[in-house]
């Protein structure tokens, strides 16, 4: 088998590396990559879509239509990671333990029994790996609003500055995810739970898709937001850059979303019940 | 000797791309592990993000933001001055397909592993010889 | 409301498959209605579609109001409107038929089932309508990752086939993708018809031949063609019923349909056939496909891999029929798209029938099932008889062209392979015939086992699956006779224009 992979490998890296001579230079500016399509991005966008930062303009407006499948790509990974691991709650753990929050003494329980969820004396802990770290935990919290704040300013400027919906997404769903790390997965499931999760995924894709489909009752082509000027009240050009907006905000929320779900589930192997 | 130092400074990206891919080909076909040939399949996807990159470069050129975007209609854009905005957009998509390929493939590996407790190869091969000899 | 059909076929069961998600969490009994609604006005959709471009010719849709360049278009021709009637008729079909096995086997999980497949749907949709070839890329991504999914969920070996199938999947489109991005290396377009426009300024390139090599073979990877169709027959057999009958039909076909697409509207056919010396190395390979998937399909103990390995068989008829280069094998191979996805629907649908009930898939298992499941039997008798190729059924037609396009190749290779596939299907079915028909109960043995605890299993009953299943399975079957019928108007009224002028 290693020897079959060598030559295989071999055999492919020879031809890629023989044809790589036939290749235009490193960052020759007159290749064709350079000279066909990109001129007409890179000179049209402020009059077409009114947007300074062209790889938005390209992801959200004039190659939008990818970028809708793109976030359906990431919605069907979440609901994949679902569909795959998920076990339901009927099967309970073979035991539960429990930390008296004053003494600080782990109880075990059998399995089927259980402990209130909701006192003040003792709180539920993982078996296999106990975070009990007040600093991490505390700053972890403290630092987390503050990556939110700077993930929805990722999402809103992605039209002068590098950013939009999926970075910004990832950014949010990041600090949602350090959270569940730095306390636990059970707390972070009260603040959001796997539902709200499924729901705002599905319907951050649901506002693109759409944003699509009235664009298209509006008369327009699917997608074509130059259609919302009507509804929005300002010029077609204007209503591009605004339209950008709006599909940036869904594949935020979708981003953050499903991120927050496929962790729910990989760090839980499915039980959602103890995890990271 | 010059242009031969011109040549490599002029594919010496394509180089790296290339032993890249082959880096995760290997990983894929050879490792017994699963784990490890997910982590290959991420470093062959990797390789091709890095490939449309550099296709987008351009000698001297800035990132693709126009700097004097609005208020200022009459600064005229060259398009020699931002480097292709294309191929990010393209690797942006290709980037999300592959973390989501990614959660795929680690929650089917989960899968695997809860059903034969192993996530090597021979071994999950040993485990169902002998569970169904058919 | 005519000229955006393009986009309901595709944005509505995209739009189902989130509104199922959301909604599910509320009720579990809006998934199957949704998505049956959703599927209906697809397959409407594209009658409709199918309709407009017989009348009017080739039609674009331009995404986002952008000009081809610069956007993404849809470009509908004769060729991908037949296909996108299949596919959505037989994800119409599949998913009617779907309602028992699916609340069997997934219980919880009906609505993240429902929503995947819708996704599958829209994403094979797409891949047959797009001009794009970089966006051919992503919606082959969201049919293929869903398709994992499905296919990981299954019993026994499901996960670990669905994950070899993820990785041999994930290698397939990372090879096109590289082969997309030399194409757009050397030309700076995306646009498959404005490629086409360039390639013949840079020509004789070694990047472009390249470039065609690693999008061909990326497809092939996905195609599952030999011997490349590793992870085919058992990601096919350990996945569950509904899943097996939505994706054998499917997957295969439409990665074909992408394949001819790119030899003809981004390579050009003349470049594909000639310029590269590919033609006869590729019909070889397509007949060791047919070869070997037939052989081993003769070696299989269990019904749904005997069928997977069938599928492999069929794979090789495809890609020859369009690697013939002449008009008969390439009518032929569009035609066996067509009726390929209906007899692999009606055989794969018959077998979940037969598993649903039997629980067990080892042909030896499957003793007087004509009496028990009459039904079924019939359907598989007709798809059967289809995948052999005997008339009145569609498998004999396209049969014959491909066939009659060896001939007119003078490749006769080809035509042996054709005929002994033949031979062998009708080994394969009629074994399989007799076991269900002829071989008579262990009576004695049986009903001293369990005869008295309960007589489910006695001779004379009937235990046929439920109606739901059976309903679309018979409609399948009568699709099947239909389709062979109407053969010829298929071909003079669709096919013939699809294939470029200049293929004599």
């Amino acid at each position: 088998m290693r020897a079959l992979g060598l030559a295989t490998v071999f055999c492919f890296g020879a031809i890629l590396f023989y044809i790589s001579f036939d290749f235009p230079g490193w960052g020759d500016e007159n290749s064709p990559a350079s000279q066909h399509v990109s001129p007409y991005y890179i000179e049209h966008t402020m009059d077409d879509t009114s947007v300074p930062n062209i790889v938005t303009a390209i992801l959200a407006d004039y190659r939008g239509y990818d970028t809708l499948f793109e976030t359906a790509v990431i919605f069907s990974a979440g609901l994949a990671c679902f569909f795959l691991l998920r076990i339901p709650e009927r099967q309970a753990p073979p035991a539960r333990f429990y930390r008296h929050l004053a003494t600080g003494i782990t109880f075990r329980i059998e399995k089927g029994g259980r402990l209130p969820e909701d006192t003040d004396e003792f709180e539920r802990i993982d078996s296999v790996w106990v975070p009990y770290d007040v600093i991490i935990g505390m700053t972890c919290r403290l630092v987390v609003p503050f990556i939110q704040l700077f993930a929805l300013y990722v999402i809103a400027h992605g039209h002068h500055s590098p950013g939009g919906g999926f970075q910004g997404g990832v950014i949010f769903g990041a600090a949602i995810i350090l959270f569940a790390i730095s306390n636990n997965l059970r707390r972070t499931l009260k603040r959001m739970s796997e539902k709200t999760s499924a729901l705002l995924g599905s319907l951050g894709v649901l506002i693109y898709a759409g944003t699509g489909i009235l664009c298209m009752v509006l008369g327009a082509g699917f997608l074509n937001y130059s259609a919302l000027a009507s509804l929005l009240g300002v010029d077609p050009v204007s209503a591009r850059s605004h339209g950008i907006l709006i599909v940036e905000i869904g594949v935020g929320i979708a981003v953050t979303a499903v991120m927050v779900w496929i962790y729910y589930n990989l760090s839980s192997a499915g039980r959602q019940d103890e995890g990271l | 000797m010059e242009a031969l130092g011109s040549l490599i400074l002029a594919k010496y990206n394509y180089w790296a791309v290339i032993a890249l891919l082959l880096i995760g080909l290997y990983a894929m076909i050879t490792k017994k592990n699963l784990v490890k040939k997910i982590i290959g399949m991420n470093i062959f996807q990797t390789a091709i993000i890095l490939f449309y990159v550099s296709i987008g470069s351009k000698k001297g050129a800035t990132i693709p933001i126009i700097t004097h975007g609005h208020g200022d209609a009459s600064h005229a854009v060259h398009s020699v001055e931002y480097i292709n905005p294309l191929p990010h957009v393209l690797m942006l998509t290709a980037i999300v397909v592959s973390v989501a390929t990614l959660g795929v493939a680690l929650a089917l590996a989960m899968k695997v592993y809860s059903q034969y407790g192993t996530l090597e190869e021979d071994e999950i091969r040993e485990k169902i010889m002998e569970s169904e000899p058919v | 409301m005519e000229e955006q059909f393009p986009i309901i076929i595709i944005a509505v069961p995209l739009i189902a498959a989130l509104l199922i998600t959301a909604l599910w969490w509320f009720d579990k009994r809006v998934c199957l209605p949704i998505s049956i609604v959703a599927g209906l006005t697809s397959l409407v959709a594209s009658v409709g579609l199918l309709l407009q471009v017989l009348s009017v010719g080739i039609l674009e849709y331009r995404l986002g109001g952008w000009a081809p360049p610069f956007g993404i278009v849809y470009r509908i021709d004769h060729l991908n409107s037949l296909i996108i009637v299949a596919v959505s008729l037989v994800s119409l079909l599949n998913l009617i038929g779907s309602r028992t096995i699916v609340e069997k086997e997934f219980q919880e999980k009906v609505g993240a089932f429902y929503a995947l497949y819708l996704l599958f749907t829209a994403g094979l949709l797409g891949i047959l309508m797009t001009g794009d070839a970089f966006n051919l890329y992503v919606l082959l991504e969201i049919a293929s990752l869903t398709g994992y999914a499905l296919i990981g969920l299954g019993r026994r070996r499901a996960p670990l086939s669905g994950l070899n199938y993820l990785f041999m999947g994930t290698i397939g489109a990372s090879l096109y993708l590289l082969g997309v991005g030399y194409l757009y290396l050397m030309t700076g377009s995306l646009n498959m018809a404005d490629i086409a426009q360039i390639l013949p300024t840079i020509l004789p390139s070694k990047v472009i031949v390249l470039a065609f090599i690693l999008c061909l073979s990326g497809l092939f990877i996905k195609m599952a063609l030999f011997p490349l169709h590793g992870w085919l027959p058992n990601a096919y057999t350990y996945s569950p019923s509904v899943v097996s009958s939505l994706v054998a039909p499917l997957t295969t076909k439409v990665m074909i349909y992408a394949m001819f697409r790119v030899m003809l509207t981004i390579f050009s056919i003349d470049f594909s056939l000639n310029s590269v010396a590919l033609r006869l190395p590729i019909l070889w390979l397509a007949i060791a496909a047919i070869v070997m998937g037939s052989i081993m399909a003769l070696a299989q103990k269990r019904l749904k891999k005997m069928l997977a390995f069938i599928v492999v068989a069929e794979v090789g008829y495809m890609v020859g029929g369009f690697w013939l280069g002449n008009r008969a094998g390439m009518s032929g191979a569009v035609l066996h798209i067509i009726n390929d996805a209906a007899m692999t629907l009606c055989v794969f649908m018959a077998a979940g029938a037969i598993v649903y009930k039997t629980e067990d898939d080892r042909l030896s298992s499957l003793k007087g099932v004509f009496r028990t499941m009459p039904v079924s039997m019939t359907a598989m008798v007709v798809g059967g008889l289809s995948l052999i190729g005997v008339p009145p059924t569609c498998g004999f037609f396209s049969k014959w062209y491909l066939i009659s396009g060896g001939m007119a190749a003078g490749h006769y290779g080809f035509v042996a392979a054709l005929l002994f596939s033949s031979l062998v299907n009708t080994v394969l079915f009629f074994r399989l015939f007799e076991i269900g028909y002829f071989e008579p109960f262990p009576s004695g043995h049986a009903h001293e086992q369990q005869g008295h605890t309960d007589a489910r299993n006695h001779s004379s009953s009937i235990a046929e699956a439920p109606l739901d299943v059976l309903v679309p399975l018979v409609a399948t079957a009568v699709l099947v006779i239909v389709l062979g019928i109407y053969s010829g108007e298929i071909v003079a009224r669709v096919i013939q224009f699809a294939i470029p002028a200049v293929i004599g």
